[in-house]
């Protein structure tokens, strides 16, 4: 779905022909996309498929249903534009500061992919809960960041942060310093260096960082379940609901939630697929 | 389409091949035996005293040496996940639903509650109040529960055994305690009104109430009350409603799987073993409650606390129950309709 950006690197292999073998890779890209990607996602909608246009509206389209999409959808964007603009920011320190410590900070960065997340939505849980370490000041002020939609949004931001900076970073140390030099030496400012030099360079990469975070963030349940609190029509998310109707054995049920979340997912990235190439585009 | 070349072919019968010896490892039935047990979250340390004396009795026994796997996950899960596939010898599952739902995929026999004692259910256990160190908030009893400002801990039933058997505690508290079907659906309606995390399973309603200090009672059962307090050193304490719901987990063998692993030998003596006097002072030591007359006491000098029971019964049995209450819809559906907090 999301074509990433061109880093500009130079490919070791590009002397090569082509990859080896075109038959071969073809067959088994093809083997290996149906079998976990295609085969799984026909089967979900088969089975919500049994249930009929009625029966799919009255599982999937409910009050309830409703609001946990918009607690799902409105969360997820939300983290997304957060991860996007941090994201943005941690790329370029990491990419163009030397400081004592970067490659530890650089290797940080990928943690939240391999931390299983539900670790995550406890500990951020712990943390900000009126007697935990940060809550305990921010709860008096009014922020609560356990058991609430802010909760939701904190560890959404934590898990979809790699893949902001991660696609973003690549383009950053590939950017060609004269093309800034240049343009601070023909009289631009530095704002207008970085919105009319650097910005439209790296735009398309992180409008593709946001549509990775926004997909990652759609998805996840681990580390949501533990600080969201679960109140239906409040702080509930989608997937609880999938998982509730699955305790009833109700599979068919269950798939329906789960395809509305993935028609939405998809939607949204091919509307941000398309904008990334037209930014793309622009920026050529 | 792509013309088959000669490393196509290889490719594909490597992979074709390494499926295979997958299937194979699978099928293959050796020496030692091994069980597999398909359990839910809390029995994790009780069955993992279990599973050495067994291993122990039966090579004495049989003198075949066999080792017992253990699975833990949420109890429902845990059943979709044998209904699936999981090659589960046996399974101890939090409420009879999730092994009747077993049964019904044809994996385990539909006579399967009369197998073994008691209908199968080898142990007990209660629903309980969990409260911070002095009970603070003075709660005594379910009506304790809807007072004052009094919150209260306890998993999203819809997704947790444990949370299930709460809010039958409650509901079966209120029509003992003389109420209408209406009381009692007012009662439960306040609880989870007063309840302001639903977390989705047991353990995880634990952390919020004992780690993260949220709430004034935890409801849970008596075995994973006495974890909780016990790792809280001194921090919280248990308090005995004058009546709550017994709480009944049924165990099973997995038909079709121990046939086809040749199990069954093992897996019926493995179940069996749970009512052994060996086997039932393993389970008192855990706090649950093992069944029969002259259950052994939790700890030398310890006896169980007194408590009136009901069963699932009394709430109308799990097949109602699950649908009245806890189906789409249902009556714990409609505690979070909007406009209900209003009523």
């Amino acid at each position: 779905m999301i074509a990433l950006p061109a880093t500009g690197r130079p490919s070791r292999r590009r002397r090569a022909a082509v990859l080896p073998g075109f038959g071969t890779s073809a067959a088994i890209t093809s083997l290996v996309v149906t079998a976990l990607v295609i085969i799984p996602l026909a089967v979900l909608v088969l089975r919500a498929a049994s249930l009929g246009p009625a029966g799919f509206l009255a599982a999937a389209w409910t009050p309830r249903a409703r609001a946990a999409y918009a607690v799902s959808l409105s969360a997820s964007a939300i983290a997304a534009i957060a991860s996007s603009l941090l994201g943005l920011l941690v790329a370029w320190v990491l990419a163009r500061i030397e400081f004592p410590g970067r490659r530890l900070l650089d290797a940080l960065v990928d943690v939240p992919l391999a931390l299983p997340t539900a670790v995550a939505g406890l500990v951020y849980s712990a943390l900000y809960v009126e007697k935990g370490w940060l809550g305990q000041f921010l709860v008096p002020l009014g922020i609560k960041g356990s058991y609430s939609f802010l909760g939701i949004v904190l560890v959404l931001v934590f898990v979809s942060l790699p893949f902001a900076v991660r696609v973003v970073q690549p383009v950053i140390e590939s950017l060609d310093r004269d093309t800034e030099e240049a343009s601070r030496i023909l009289g631009a400012s530095r704002a207008q260096t970085f919105l009319r030099v650097v910005l439209p360079a790296i735009l398309p990469a992180v409008v593709t960082g946001f549509a990775l975070s926004l997909a990652r963030a759609l998805g996840e349940y681990g580390s949501v379940v533990f600080i969201s609190g679960n109140m239906p029509f409040r702080t509930e998310i989608a997937p609880v609901l999938i998982v509730s109707r699955l305790e009833e054995f109700a599979y068919a049920e269950a798939t329906a939630i789960a395809v509305v979340l993935l028609v939405m997912s998809i939607t949204l990235l091919v509307v941000v697929n398309a904008l990334q190439q037209r930014l793309a585009h622009n920026a050529q | 389409m792509v013309p088959l070349s000669p490393r196509m072919a290889a490719a594909a019968m490597f992979l074709l091949a390494s499926l295979a010896g997958c299937a194979k490892q699978a099928g293959e039935t050796s020496d030692p035996l091994t069980l597999l047990n398909v359990s839910y979250d809390p029995t994790r340390e009780l069955y993992r005293d279990i599973n050495a004396a067994f291993a122990k009795h039966y090579e004495q026994e049989h003198g075949r040496p066999v080792s017992v796997k253990q699975s833990h996950a949420a109890s429902g899960s845990q059943a979709r996940a044998v209904i699936d596939g999981l090659d589960a010898d046996v399974v101890t599952l939090a409420v009879w639903p999730d092994v009747e739902a077993v049964a019904k995929s044809g994996l385990a026999h539909p006579d399967w509650q009369n197998r073994f004692e008691n209908n199968s259910i080898p142990y007990h256990s209660v629903v309980v109040f969990v409260v911070r160190k002095g009970n603070p908030k003075g709660i005594r009893d379910w009506a304790d529960l809807n007072r004052g400002n009094v919150s209260i801990i306890t998993p999203n039933p819809k997704t947790s055994g444990n949370g299930k058997y709460s809010f039958l505690a409650a509901w079966g508290a209120a029509l003992a305690a003389g109420g209408s079907e209406d009381d009692a659906q007012k009662f439960v309606a306040a609880i989870y009104r007063r309840t302001p995390v639903l977390d989705t399973g047991a353990r995880a309603a634990t952390a919020t109430f004992s780690q993260k200090g949220i709430g004034d009672v935890h409801l849970t059962f008596e075995s994973e009350a006495h974890l909780e307090v016990d790792e809280s050193k001194g921090d919280l304490e248990i308090i005995y409603p004058k009546r709550s719901i017994r709480v009944d987990p049924p165990v099973a063998v997995v038909d079709t799987n121990v046939d086809r692993r040749s199990t069954r030998h093992a897996a019926e003596a493995y179940l069996g073993f749970l009512y052994t006097p060996e086997g039932r002072a393993i389970i008192a030591k855990h706090h649950y409650r093992p069944w029969g007359i002259d259950p052994p006491p939790p700890g030398k000098s310890e006896t169980w606390p007194v408590i009136d029971t009901f069963d699932i019964d009394f709430v109308g049995g799990w097949k109602t129950a699950m649908k009245k209450f806890f189906s789409e819809g249902g009556v714990f559906d409609a505690i979070y309709q909007p406009g209900a907090e209003n009523e």
